[in-house]
């Protein structure tokens, strides 16, 4: 996985890729497509509901609940991280800091999509060298 | 030299064991997270699991056929060797999902296992004591699925051999009756 990733994909990313094979060569990507349609709605959710004042810490927490659930499954450490951070806050009722971390979590959610889209780009293309000299070998 | 039999005219006795199929464990998992259903299906295919997975208790139930009144009795020919659900799940937890399955006749045999991403040791006692056949900490492990599997076939391969033994002593009579009517 390399530098590339350090520190936004945990061990549970590669036991992910261990699961793949031959006959399942997208699972990954499969369960990655999944987590960034599923973390889309439970960020659209929360985002609304931090704008409704007071905040609602209990519902709060559960949206939170999920996204750091599907972000272990994952493997998306750096996120995780930041669903800990703001359960944190939730459980502390501090709005603020809800807020503040938020903002972190987006950002590191962002930057695991792009770094994640170019690896499975990488994938895809190194697969296709192989098959490529393979052919060229005929 | 063997003629094809028809099942109507042999004598075979209808028991069968309650394996998917000879080899094949059929797992029923529940989660509320796609993503972690996702995840779940490919370890228990892994394994060589037939699954069946759904996102929710009460569509467990609706699958098991438990879904209607008290007096629902469940689908009699669903063979289902193990359940693994979600502990935290939205309407139905996977707790309540754990005791309606252990009330019911149709499948209270049925090992049923928990899976939850919190390390909430009165939860686990409370699962366990509810009849839980174990409890697992997400996410869970290639290994933990394998065990589980390894030791329900173990259980299952003893019914099994008694079984084929039994339907190869039936094939010799039936081949014993059929020469001698040839003859």
């Amino acid at each position: 996985m390399g530098k590339f990733m350090q520190g936004y994909l945990d061990e549970q990313f590669m036991e992910l890729e261990e699961l793949q094979d031959d006959a399942n060569p997208n699972f990954v990507e499969e369960v990655a497509a999944s987590y960034f349609k599923d973390s889309a709605r439970l960020i659209n959710n929360i985002d609304q509901a931090l704008r409704r004042g007071p905040l609602d810490f209990n519902r709060l927490d559960s949206y939170m609940h999920q996204f750091k659930g599907s972000s272990t499954s994952i493997g998306a450490s750096k996120v995780k991280t930041e669903c800990t951070m703001f359960r944190e806050y939730c459980r502390a009722g501090n709005a603020e800091g809800c807020l503040r971390t938020f903002q972190e979590l987006k950002k590191e959610h962002a930057t695991l999509r792009k770094k994640l889209e170019h690896y499975f780009q990488v994938q895809a293309s190194d697969q296709l060298c192989v098959i490529n000299q393979l052919q060229n070998m005929c | 030299m063997a003629e094809v039999m028809r099942s109507e005219t042999l004598n075979i006795s209808n028991n069968t064991s309650s394996l998917a199929s000879p080899e094949l464990l059929h797992v029923l998992a529940v989660d509320d997270s796609i993503v972690d259903r996702k995840f779940i299906e490919r370890l228990l295919r892994v394994s060589s699991c037939k699954v069946t997975v759904v996102d929710s208790a009460t569509r467990a139930l609706q699958y098991l056929g438990l879904d209607g009144d008290n007096n629902s009795v469940g689908f009699e020919d669903l063979k289902i060797n193990l359940i693994m659900t979600d502990y935290s799940m939205p309407g139905m937890t996977g707790y309540e999902l754990l005791k309606k399955i252990k009330e019911s006749s149709a499948f209270k045999e049925i090992p049923v296992v928990i899976m939850s991403s919190e390390n909430i040791l009165p939860r686990i006692d409370r699962c366990l004591e509810e009849g839980a056949e174990d409890f697992l900490l997400k996410p869970v492990k290639l290994s933990d699925v394998k065990r589980l599997r390894d030791s329900l076939l173990k259980a299952e391969e003893r019914v099994f051999k008694n079984i084929m033994h039994k339907r190869e002593l039936e094939a010799n009579d039936i081949y014993s009756q059929l020469k001698r009517t040839k003859i």
